[in-house]
């Protein structure tokens, strides 16, 4: 009952605060207070709240508890791609003066034809990272309350596609920083006590439960390959972040490169700590759950049973609640920035007549955006949840990631280059996606090799991307000199970036 | 199974491609003589675009082959009064005399016919059996002045290849007049943007000026501070460089506005913002948004017992950003504000500087959607709102005023 009242809640204060979200704004008389830019703090905390989905909250750990310590870089690669985003992209990106990826594109390579392969990209990758965000919404609330996996997604979906064509919570951006502080209360309150419990018990050592394979890490439990697994996924997740449509917008929020980049520090800073949490559930998991094992629902939903095992009434009940509504906001606040980075891409470049980049265009949008993911979800496609946002950062990395690095970093890139990069990347990925969620391949090697695509897509689209480059210098982008000042060289020194 | 059916579905669709594309081919061709103008249309669209930049050398040397192939000569070639701009065919050895050759014609202005020995000039042609016995010089012109020349080398003038020259370089001249056209074209975009820059009124300078003169007797101090900000808004308002800045440096000028027009009206003149601080980093034309606090000002208040509020609004909407301006004033008849925004009301008030520049800016750079958007009535007071996109091509805010 107490899970029903914390998504309730939860919902509620969602689209409450989405219908009078301009309320949060700052309303003052007060020009000085008017025109601060957000803080490179607030805007942190908010890309925190959007980026940690669903999947991350409950996914995690279902996978450590389920895997092992293998599974441990997850927790660091969520955050640590964040590393890379700030070493080589987010102040340039910012400079750039681009809101979306495509514009990215178009700035640097001045070509049709390569924004709208990005923009259909970004479509690919935001509908597969939504997927997973309504098939756990799904299993939280079957969890939680034993209602049908349906009504979960169906509450999720209309939450959000309600919230976003109403002119979205999104925006503001405090209302998404408090996102990040919640679903970080709501991970961290429950461990305590659980904490406590475990102590209280003597302190049994997850291992000596699980056994020696639980613990030591490549120790293949469960996995062909778990070396070239690891690889791949760190491979994925280290290239992958800078290619997520709804944390790159944020970047546009900051005034300036070097603020952008304070932001992402911060940010790594945010996600570092929330990422303590789900290793200490799937440890905590295996001493007092070991029965939940070895089926992909079961393993996500485990962090919410935990409470109910270990603590009595009512503190696990409530512990069990708070949990339901942070895997719930989680859910909700990243699908609705993934629905508003998606819409406006799909509104902007690719619908055609009075649906273009148009008002109505971008709630015909929202409604495609959320259409597809949801209509697989309900379908029945069932994988782990952290496995598929994985491979929506494997489609990234192998994708956006050379486009952004070699924009950035090589003048040499031509569209004919990086249109070729994309489309190999992007078909290569896809496919990999495609025969894995399918679930047509059955171990061994390819398995291994379709299940963690980017190690070898990612190279290869680079290898594309620069060969074709190479190949076709005369499709350099005239004045790419101008467009890496633009780029490269702070705000505040007077250069020509090509400004009349 | 189903890899099949896509594939065999694929393959049928490629063939029927092709098979369209083969009964397009070939249609009737005509008689000799209509396909003779049908190759003679089409080598003259080859020799058009290169030649759409004026006459220069780049252009000229891609359009002269297709010329060539239109005269039939052993060589032609295209002189401006200074220099040999392209030469194809034989007898290169001639080729450093062309510009003597077309010096004649370029004087004249009329066609005129060299035999060889004015071909050869001071300096014997070497060559036994030279092709270019003869040239035909035909004047390029533009408008009323002549350009160029062009020269159609051949071993014996006939009256024929006197009139296919001329007939070519009229051609030629139609095109270097279109280009000319061209370029006047884009000068007159460039002079409507020069005009278009940001303009503050007259008013607001007499107004302020004289509202700080109140002052100075009464309260040195304020006076002071008041000429301060009068000096950083026309700092910003005559600042070059950059036809863009942040909303947030816009916000901070219409700051210093307000503060200037509160010397005059006092507490009857009240402000409300309700800005979202994501939209602050976009980029907006400078003096955008406060010609239209302006107007609210001088229309909304003005005339109003009791002063009046003003809001001035900024939200976020997806790729877009919504900027508004509304005051509770006296509001205005919407046919009015119509030809104003169609540029047709020459408006005895200043009002129509305000408002029409900044919809015919806003809509030069971001195009016909982002115009302007009034709401008024008489009695209802106006909101003005209108929408920037976050990212437009070669949009990009100018460096932080000082």
């Amino acid at each position: 009952m107490s899970a029903w009242i914390a998504v309730l809640v939860v919902c509620a204060a969602t689209l409450g605060v989405g219908a009078l979200g301009l309320r949060l704004s700052r309303t003052t008389s007060d020009f000085y207070v008017a025109s601060r830019m957000v803080s490179p703090r607030w805007n942190a905390s908010a890309i925190g709240g959007e980026y940690i989905s669903g999947a991350s909250f409950l996914g995690v750990a279902g996978l450590i508890f389920a895997t092992g310590s293998d599974m441990l870089w997850y927790s660091i690669g969520y955050t640590a791609g964040y590393v890379v985003l700030l070493a080589l992209v987010a102040a340039p990106l910012r400079r750039s003066g681009a809101y979306t990826l495509p514009d990215f594109a178009e700035i640097r390579l001045r070509s049709a034809a390569v924004r709208r392969t990005t923009a259909v990209l970004v479509v690919g990758i935001g509908w597969l990272y939504l997927l997973p965000q309504f098939v756990g919404a799904g299993l939280a609330l079957r969890t939680a309350t034993g209602a049908p996996g349906w009504v979960g997604t169906a509450i999720a979906v209309l939450v959000v596609v309600a919230n976003v064509t109403a002119g979205g919570m999104r925006s503001v951006t405090f209302v998404q920083a408090f996102q990040y502080w919640l679903k970080l209360t709501a991970i961290a309150l429950p461990i305590v006590l659980l904490l406590i419990v475990w102590h209280h018990d003597g302190a049994p050592s997850p291992a000596a439960v699980a056994g020696e394979a639980w613990v030591s890490p490549l120790s293949g439990d469960g996995d062909d390959h778990p070396l070239y697994r690891t690889y791949s996924l760190l491979l994925a997740l280290l290239f992958g972040t800078m290619g997520l449509p709804h944390v790159l917008v944020r970047l546009y929020t900051n005034p300036d490169g070097q603020a952008a980049r304070r932001t992402v520090l911060t940010v790594i800073a945010l996600l570092g700590t929330f990422y303590l949490f789900p290793p200490l559930y799937a440890a905590l998991g295996r001493v007092y759950a070991g029965d939940l094992l070895n089926s992909a629902d079961s393993n996500d939903a485990m962090m919410l049973l935990l409470p109910g095992r270990m603590l009595g009434e009512p503190w696990g009940d409530l512990a069990a609640a708070l949990l339901t509504a942070g895997a719930f906001a989680a859910f909700l606040s990243t699908s609705s920035g993934l629905t508003v980075s998606v819409a406006g891409v799909l509104s902007q470049d690719l619908l055609r007549g009075r649906w273009r980049a148009s008002v109505s265009g971008f709630r015909v949008g929202a409604g495609l955006a959320v259409l597809v993911p949801a209509t697989l979800s309900l379908l029945g496609v069932r994988t782990g949840l952290a496995d598929t946002v994985t491979l929506a950062f494997a489609l990234a990395a192998s994708t956006f990631c050379p486009l952004l690095v070699l924009g950035i970093w090589w003048r040499g890139l031509t569209r004919t280059g990086a249109l070729a990069g994309l489309i190999t990347g992007g078909l290569l990925a896809s496919v990999a996606v495609a025969l894995t969620v399918s679930g047509a391949v059955e171990g061994g090697w390819p398995a291994a090799l379709l299940g963690q695509p980017a190690a070898w897509t990612m190279p290869v689209a680079f290898a594309v991307m620069v060969g074709v480059s190479l190949a076709t210098p005369r499709f350099r982008t005239p004045g790419v000199g101008t467009i890496m000042v633009r780029l490269h060289a702070p705000e505040s020194l007077d250069l020509n970036r090509g400004d009349s | 199974m189903r890899a099949v059916e896509i594939l065999a579905v694929l393959v049928v669709l490629v063939l029927c491609a092709v098979a369209i594309r083969r009964f397009r081919r070939s249609p009737d061709l005509g008689t000799e003589a209509e396909r003779a103008t049908f190759d003679t249309l089409h080598t003259a669209s080859l020799a058009a675009p290169p030649l759409r930049d004026g006459l220069t050398p780049e252009g000229a040397q891609r359009a002269i082959r297709h010329l060539r192939t239109l005269l039939g000569t052993p060589a032609v070639a295209l002189a401006d009064g200074s220099r040999l701009l392209a030469w194809d065919g034989e007898g290169g050895h001639h080729q450093h005399q062309a510009l003597r050759h077309a010096a004649g014609a370029i004087a004249s202005g009329r066609t005129s016919v060299l035999d060889a020995a004015q071909i050869d000039g001071d300096e014997a042609c070497g060559v036994l059996d030279c092709p270019l016995r003869s040239a035909v010089v035909a004047p390029l012109t533009s408008g009323d002045t002549v350009v160029g020349a062009l020269i159609a080398y051949g071993g014996q003038a006939s009256a024929a290849l006197v009139r296919a020259t001329g007939e070519v370089a009229m051609w030629v001249s139609t095109q270097i007049e279109l280009a000319e056209l061209d370029r006047s074209r884009t000068r007159a975009i460039e002079a409507e943007v020069r005009a278009l820059r940001a303009q503050i009124s007259p008013h607001f300078v007499y107004n302020s000026l004289a509202a700080i003169a109140s002052f100075v007797r009464t309260d040195p101090e304020r006076a002071r501070e008041l000429l301060l900000e009068f000096a950083d808004f026309t700092r910003y308002a005559f600042r070059r460089g950059g036809e863009f800045t942040t909303l947030a440096d816009e916000l901070r000028n219409i700051e210093r506005y307000l503060v200037l027009e509160q010397a005059r009206f006092g507490d009857r003149l009240r402000v409300r913002l309700r800005v979202a601080p994501e939209v602050l980093p976009v980029a907006v034309p400078y003096l955008s948004v406060q010609p239209l606090v302006e107007n609210a000002v001088r229309h909304g208040l003005q005339a109003k017992e009791g002063g009046g509020l003003i809001t001035l609004g900024a939200a976020d909407s997806g790729a877009e950003a919504l900027i508004w301006v509304e005051d509770d004033g006296v509001g205005a008849d919407p046919a009015l504000i119509e030809k104003i925004l169609a540029g047709q009301a020459r408006g005895t008030e200043s009002e129509s500087v305000g408002l029409g520049n900044v919809d015919a800016r806003l809509r030069q750079v971001f195009g016909d959607r982002f115009g302007l958007v009034v709401e008024t009535a008489e009695g209802a007071g106006t909101k003005v709102s209108f929408r920037v996109p976050k990212y437009a091509p070669g949009v990009h805010a100018g460096p932080p005023a000082p």
